[in-house]
């Protein structure tokens, strides 16, 4: 049989924010990912700063002076609210992924409601939370910083 | 608004690709004059007909029954048969093939890799009474809210626009993605069937039912309202409680006999004879 060639056409990363109709859901998929990362890289270089210690108090010292820099507060509070943001949606994933929040199944008559409109309240109401914590966080965290 | 829909010229962008003279797709455009209640399937026919005849793509039915046309419209995987160009666009339209699936040519992509996944969640009765199920001497027992169970997923035409939307799969091409997974649990669900412990083998694999998060796209694209995303999250539900010993030892159906005692309406005809050989 001919075999013709076959053109790739997998999306790769950018198919996590390409092609799609763009629903809520997939937002907080892809914010899950980066912040999950983020966390990820953040664990890495906490563990990279306080090893300094070990090189002596001037060391420690120095590098503390230059977390001080208000680039490294606004990076701080970014890990903060990543943090509400991952670990709120994990517990939505939690009860989604263990078919706690996604109905029964049903006739699909049209216009089809799927388990994404069944789960909704649950993924609206745990970002408004989120939202929440990361305000409350963030009066707290500039207000002593600052003041 | 008004519902009053006229005629009008749409560009169709097309990405093209033709393996023996093409090193990449390219774009191509073909004004359309558009009348309403034109599908998009229509469109290419329009094209084929009057621009260009060797644009290739794949349909049978026309109605979304038979999964063939399946494309990226306008960004979004859906079937073109059952999108009317004006509900999305009366100025521009891009298609292309359905992405996370190789380009055979034009619009046609190679769905294989989705058939091979398909057929290695096992999608089909086992049952341990192979003698029952060949020669069968009665239907098995099946009450209407079994029936609710995973009547949704058998509505799935194979089309692979759940699978060109999924997020997971557009990273992962191991992924057995939102198709296969929709239809073991499927299978998994109907109480005819006996292969639960098959079938978790099956599905339990290293790129399998856990690495779905839920992006939601699939069920979101899905043209047949089958809900994957649901299928998926059920069937992992299902799994939990067994693996914490949660369930019960499901018996599958029984035959229910013929019933005693009652003649046979003889209106009701006989079934035609073997068209084959029997062994
Ligand atoms: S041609 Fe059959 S589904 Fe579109």
């Amino acid at each position: 049989m001919l075999q013709l060639k076959r053109h790739p056409n997998k999306l790769g990363i950018g198919g996590w924010l390409l092609k799609g109709r763009w629903g809520y859901e997939r937002y907080l998929y892809i914010l899950h990912r980066i912040t999950g990362l983020g966390i990820l890289t953040y664990f890495l270089l906490h563990i990279f700063v306080t090893s300094s210690r070990v090189l002596g108090m001037k060391t420690w010292e120095a590098v503390m002076g230059v977390l001080h820099h208000p680039v490294f507060m606004l990076g701080e509070y970014a890990v903060y609210a990543a943090f509400i943001f991952h670990a709120l949606n994990g517990i939505r994933l939690i009860l989604i992924e263990y078919g706690f929040a996604v109905g029964k199944a049903e006739e699909p008559v049209y216009p089809y409601r799927s388990s994404v409109n069944v789960q909704r309240p649950l993924g609206v109401g745990v970002m408004v939370l989120a939202v929440i914590l990361a305000l409350v966080g963030a009066a707290r965290f500039f207000m002593l910083n600052g003041g | 608004m008004t519902n009053e829909r006229k005629s009008c010229e749409v560009v169709f962008h097309v990405r093209r690709f033709n393996p023996e003279t093409d090193e990449k797709p390219y774009w191509q455009q073909f004004t359309v004059k558009v009348e309403p209640g034109m599908t998009v399937l229509d469109g290419l026919h329009q094209i084929k007909r009057q621009h260009d005849f060797s644009l290739a793509w794949r349909y049978s039915c026309r109605m979304g029954v038979c999964g063939s046309c399946g494309m990226l419209i306008n960004g979004s995987a859906t079937l073109a048969c059952n999108t009317q160009i004006l509900d999305i666009s009366d100025r521009n339209l891009t298609i292309a093939a359905l992405p996370n699936f190789k380009i055979i040519r034009d619009l046609v992509s190679d769905l294989s890799p989705m058939f091979e996944k398909h057929v290695a969640v096992l999608p089909y009765m086992l049952r341990d009474d192979i003698q029952e199920m060949h020669e069968p001497t009665g239907e098995y027992y099946q009450s209407p809210d079994d029936l609710l169970e995973y009547l949704q997923f058998t509505y799935c035409i194979k089309c692979g626009c759940c699978m060109a939307a999924c997020p997971t799969m557009a990273t992962d091409d191991a992924f057995l993605g939102p198709q296969p997974l929709a239809q073991a649990y499927r299978y998994t669900i109907d109480n005819r069937d006996d292969g639960t412990d098959r079938r978790k083998k099956a599905v339990t694999v290293e790129h399998g039912l856990f690495r779905c998060h839920y992006g939601g796209e699939c069920s979101a694209v899905c043209p047949k309202g089958v809900d994957p995303a649901r299928a998926i999250q059920l069937m992992k539900k299902q799994l939990f409680f067994d693996f914490l010993k949660l369930t019960k030892h499901k018996t599958p159906a029984h035959v229910l006999g013929r019933p005693e005692g009652v003649e046979r309406n003889p209106k009701i005809p006989e079934p035609p004879p073997y068209t084959v050989e029997q062994e």
